[in-house]
């Protein structure tokens, strides 16, 4: 297996005195997409955010292609190549899907006082980028308002690809979609990884986990539980993982194993 | 799972009709008043009003209303108001007036220092907005009447006790930049014009317009201006992100607060622009010029498709937006109806448009 593009090495981060992550460890390889799991305030949110340069890790080292590494803003991080998208996704509704595409990096041709928004050549990229993420949009002018939920989600993935994100944290991207549009993303999430794109998908939800994921880390009240392999665990081990192993054997049996 | 998914037409939507991409074009609710008002005038107004000088005499105010109205729109589609323009225009004309008649300054320093101390005022409410986390609505409101305030005070101090500075228009005469800025461009044109017997002439045989005053100039300039860069350069995309979502543009990289004070700027500029015409144009400055001139641009504003939220609108929307309210204003004197009526009309106007605009922003993200 190739080197990983980014290794956090039992990273603690303290608010106050709140241990919010108390020696994480995580890697991502090129390709592979790493599943990191966990309940609601099993620190998800604070170690994404310490990977892409929102917090600076207490303690533990962050090493970006073999070198040590530290973020000093989001920015720093997405100059690096680690790319976030987050649960609201950074898109304006009412601007059109080629406008959010290049917010904020738009390209440009003409010099001095005519250098001007290059339109033309960003709808064409607009257009063949959501094409190759299986997405025909009806014109690259179509606000993003009227996109579905999944579709949105594959504007801002591609956008991120498109702009040379090497890690690509995917913030519970399926968690208010339905069952196609989940597909439909997990699909997406396939295809940047056949890019050579290291993804992280943050879920709670096992079944979609298992669906894509390569490995799995459970994370635990800010502890990692240990990493394992796709087909070394199953859903009923995960789920008892992520709850702390309590109670919720007996729950399994009258949910029918669907959480 | 790399193969590539073919990309499907999704056989639930239909294909949108040309009126209906018509329909989601921010400017076409100010357009169809054009064409409404004009056809209302055209019925109860006398002709005089749709010949050449009946034109220029509606889009004068409308020029000069335009140009704040534009601004306003501007500043409106990146998410902030200011109320504090129209008091502006009096603030910058009393600075504007000192600075001719009692500093006896040449147009060349006596413009670009009104317009620098306009921006810093401009500047200073946008700080303000940005640093206390504030509505604007009520940050330039205070200014509204710091403004006006200062207008008064401070006319009162360099004319020793006036609200009303004269001698403007002697101070300019023979300044190499008043052209620009006031009276009548292509008079040649016009008198040409009116010896070939296309326009009206007068007993003198003088045309009976002169020019097309300055500022219809400027008014369409700043209007095709601003549409350029709205539409066509990164800082109308910058514009329009902020306004629509401010934390969504700044995780994108926009630089959101840059783009706030410099739209702040641009509203005391263009307010500054309309004082400096004006004022010369009367040749005297008061303290009550631009009154109410920071409501009826925000209804140019909205008139033109801005929404109140912010992140959608548009600079010709603005421009036709001006041009009802000129038309309506003027157009009046020329029927039977009492003048007074003016009011009503644009109250009914403001609230067709805000209604028309809000069904439109469904239409346009497919709220449902």
């Amino acid at each position: 297996m190739s080197d990983p593009i980014i290794h956090m090495d039992s990273i603690k981060k303290h608010f106050g005195n709140v241990i919010a992550l108390n020696g994480v460890t995580f890697d991502v390889r090129p390709g592979e997409c790493h599943c990191l799991l966990g309940d609601n305030g099993a620190g998800k949110s604070t170690f994404i955010k310490t990977m892409s340069g929102v917090h600076k890790p207490t303690e533990g080292s962050i090493n970006f292609e073999g070198k040590p590494l530290s973020f000093n803003s989001p920015r720093d991080a997405m100059e690096a190549g680690i790319a976030t998208v987050f649960q609201d996704l950074a898109m304006i509704p009412l601007m059109s899907v080629t406008r959010n595409f290049f917010m904020g990096r738009e390209p440009t041709k003409g010099r001095g006082p005519f250098k001007r928004f290059d339109l033309e050549a960003a709808n064409q990229i607009t257009m063949d980028e959501m094409r190759k993420m299986g997405i025909n949009l009806r014109a690259p002018d179509q606000a993003v308002g009227t996109l579905s939920g999944g579709e949105r989600q594959t504007v801002a993935i591609a956008r991120a690809v498109y702009f040379g994100a090497k890690v690509l944290i995917l913030d519970e991207p399926t968690s208010a979609l339905g069952v196609r549009q989940t597909s439909n993303v997990l699909a997406t999430i396939a295809r940047v990884r056949s890019q050579g794109v290291g993804v992280v998908f943050i879920s709670h939800n096992v079944r979609h986990a298992l669906a894509v994921g390569d490995r799995f880390t459970v994370l635990n009240r800010g502890q990692t539980l240990g990493t394992a392999k796709k087909g070394e665990i199953d859903a009923s081990e995960l789920q008892d993982l992520m709850a702390g192993g309590q109670e919720l054997a007996k729950l399994e049996g009258s949910l029918g194993g669907t959480v | 799972m790399a193969s590539e998914m073919p990309a499907s037409v999704d056989e639930r939507i239909k294909a949108e009709s040309f009126a209906t991409r018509l329909m989601k074009r921010p400017e076409l609710g100010a357009i169809g008043g054009v064409v409404l008002v004009t056809i209302f005038f055209l019925i109860t107004a006398s002709p005089a009003m749709f010949t050449l000088p009946g034109i220029v005499n509606f889009l004068t105010p409308a020029a000069q209303l335009g140009l704040l109205g534009i601004a306003a729109a501007m500043l409106m589609i990146g998410g902030e108001f200011d109320l504090s323009i129209g008091s502006m225009v009096a603030f910058a004309g009393m600075i504007f007036g000192v600075l001719v008649v009692n500093m006896d300054l040449p147009l060349a320093l006596a413009i670009p220092m009104t317009m620098a101390l306009a921006a810093a005022m401009g500047a200073l409410n946008g700080f303000i907005v940005l640093r206390t986390g504030l509505p604007s609505f009520i940050v330039t409101l205070a200014f509204l009447f710091i403004l006006r305030g200062a207008s008064l005070v401070g006319l009162k101090i360099f004319t020793n006790g006036s609200t009303q500075l004269r001698g403007v228009r002697e101070a300019v005469q023979g300044d190499w930049l008043a052209p620009l800025f006031a009276g009548d461009a292509f008079g040649g044109v016009f008198r040409w014009m009116a010896e070939m017997g296309w326009i009206s002439k007068l007993r003198s045989g003088a045309p009976s317009v002169p020019g097309v005053p300055i500022e219809i100039l400027w008014f369409i300039g700043f209007a095709l201006l601003a549409t350029y860069i709205l539409l066509r350069t990164p800082w109308g995309n910058w514009i329009f992100a902020t306004g629509g979502d401010k934390n969504a543009a700044q995780n994108s990289g926009v630089p959101v607060r840059r783009v706030k004070i410099a739209l702040f700027m641009l509203t005391a500029c263009a307010a500054a622009l309309v004082a400096i015409i004006t004022v010369i144009d009367s040749g005297s400055t008061d303290a009550r010029r631009g009154f109410m001139k920071e409501f009826e641009a925000i209804i140019t504003a909205v008139i033109g498709g801005c929404l109140l939220t912010g992140g959608y609108g548009s600079a010709i929307g603005a421009f036709f937006g001006a041009i009802i309210f000129g038309m309506v204003t003027i157009g009046l004197t020329y029927t039977t109806f009492d003048q007074d009526w003016f009011q009503v009309f644009l109250g009914g106007m403001l609230l067709l448009a805000v209604v028309f605009n809000n069904a439109i922003r469904k239409r346009v993200t497919g709220e449902r």
